[in-house]
């Protein structure tokens, strides 16, 4: 048996730490060790991000990361948006713009969301297709996923002005 | 999936890395970006006993303009090299190399060591190294040593690094005046590799006259390639509708593709030759501004 590595991480404001096996992926780590089964294994061959989460900020398929990678690091999965019981305003523009179907590709799309308008609060369309290039959605034909990340951005700014 | 077992290892320096990949021996191997090798451990395509995972060392992830070269650390993200503006301003065919290559998630972790070392001919980052006439700098016991870009795709996911020897930097020479570059990039989708692709750098003087130029080739043989006879051909001569068209059929020439799921060969060989052509024109428009 490999030697067991102790991996401490900060998920969603919250310390969780375990002993694991190297070869453990982030995505299982996130969803069996610390129990969060927001974040989606859709190809588990890095190519559709459903398992998408920010890593110390920045999007990243955690089904192609190591959880003893991922050591000492900042994570926040989709269960990280919603505060205070109020939706996000991602989270919001999904639901007002009808930015999913079956839902499958949604916790990954809004994390690479939530990267970008962190980055760059007024988006432009084409932005927001480079964005989420790294996402794939059998559903909806990305239009609305779209629309539902220009209304975030909308109200993320009128939340910023307020 | 699950990657096979294997015992994870985390030196702190390059010393450090570099003797611990003499001590476990070919079972062991770097961990950069892990971009392709935890896909292929997926797959059981890779089952190294050991991982020496780099991404803790410091100071190797970098980019820098010193000494007439652009210099940029081994382990330093695709994603910053895409949003860089000294690459953006003075190595624009480097900048649209990054901007192609797999997806955002994929390019903030995917290294450019990694991309260069990896060897599979399907990578972005070697054929615009070879046209830019880059240096890979390669640590090992005995210190760095210098490889010339040329020298160093042997085969097919094989360079010449040796086994305890890491990419430490990759070196780009600063380009004259009158110089410019551009990469075109045939995919099937956003995140795929190259059905073909094309690296283009030229240097002009005031007259229009090619002082030199360096064209590389993604995805169109067991390695990636230099297009020698189209670069011996317009080295000397004004740059025109005319001659660019002979540089790209004789590009096309030198291409070696083989039919694949992303299309037969001859049509390999035809998207050379456009994307050629695209990518010198670029490349003069470039030069000139
Ligand atoms: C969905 C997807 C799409 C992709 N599309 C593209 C694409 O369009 N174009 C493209 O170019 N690439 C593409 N890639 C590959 C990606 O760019 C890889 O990250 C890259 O090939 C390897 O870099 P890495 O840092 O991830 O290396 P790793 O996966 O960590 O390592 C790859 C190999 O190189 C060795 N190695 C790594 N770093 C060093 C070093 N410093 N010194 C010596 N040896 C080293 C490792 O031991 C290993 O054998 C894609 C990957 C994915 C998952
Ligand atoms: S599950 Fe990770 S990219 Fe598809
Ligand atoms: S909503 Fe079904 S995959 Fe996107």
């Amino acid at each position: 048996m490999p030697k067991t590595h102790h991996v401490r991480v900060r998920l969603n404001g919250v310390d969780h730490e375990a002993d694991v096996d190297p070869r453990v992926l982030l995505v299982h780590f996130i969803r069996e060790t610390a129990g969060l089964t927001g974040t989606h294994i859709g190809c588990d061959t890095s190519n559709c991000g459903a398992c998408t989460v920010l890593l110390d900020g920045r999007p990243i398929k955690s089904c192609t990361l190591l959880a003893v990678q991922a050591d000492g690091s900042d994570l926040t999965t989709v269960e990280g948006l919603m505060h205070d019981g109020q939706l996000h305003p991602i989270q919001e523009g999904f639901h007002q713009e009808h930015g999913l179907q079956c839902g499958f590709c949604t916790p990954g799309m809004m994390m690479s969301a939530l990267a970008l308008l962190g980055k760059n609060p007024n988006p432009t369309e084409q932005d927001i297709r480079w964005a989420i290039s790294g996402n794939l959605c059998r559903c909806t034909g990305y239009q609305n996923i779209v629309k539902a990340i220009q209304y975030a951005g909308r109200k993320m700014q009128q939340g910023a002005s307020a | 999936m699950i990657p096979p077992s294997f015992e994870y290892l985390k030196p702190r320096t390059v010393p450090e890395a570099i003797s611990l990949l003499e001590e476990h021996g070919e079972n062991a191997k770097i961990l950069s970006g892990g971009q392709s090798l935890i896909p292929m451990m997926k797959f059981r395509l890779a089952r190294p006993g050991w991982l020496i995972d780099i991404n803790h060392i410091p100071n190797l992830a970098y980019i820098r303009e010193e000494g007439g070269y652009l210099k940029i650390g081994g382990l330093t993200r695709e994603a910053d090299i895409e949003s860089s503006d000294l690459i953006r301003s003075k190595f624009p065919v480097l900048h649209d190399t990054a901007f192609v290559i797999a997806d955002p998630q994929v390019r903030n972790l995917a290294t450019i060591g990694g991309n260069l070392a990896h060897a599979d001919p399907a990578n972005d980052h070697p054929a615009t190294m070879l046209a830019l006439g880059a240096q890979v700098v390669a640590t090992g016991r005995r210190g760095e040593r210098i490889i010339p870009i040329e020298e160093f795709f042997v085969s097919i996911f094989t360079t010449a690094l040796q086994h305890d020897e890491i990419l430490t930097e990759i070196r780009v020479p600063v380009p004259p005046p009158g110089s410019g570059g551009a990469y075109f990039k045939v995919e099937r989708k956003v995140g795929d590799f190259a059905t073909a692709a094309v690296a283009a750098q030229a240097t002009l003087d005031g007259q229009g006259v090619c002082q030199g130029v360096g064209i590389g080739m993604t995805n169109v043989g067991p390695i990636p390639i230099k297009a020698r006879t189209a670069e011996g051909f317009l080295k000397g001569k004004t740059l025109t509708e005319i001659t660019i068209a002979e540089a790209s059929r004789l590009a096309a020439g030198d291409a070696q593709p083989s039919s694949d799921s992303r299309g037969p060969a001859e049509y390999k060989k035809a998207l050379v030759k456009e994307l050629t052509k695209r990518a010198i024109n670029r490349a003069i428009e470039r030069a000139r501004q």
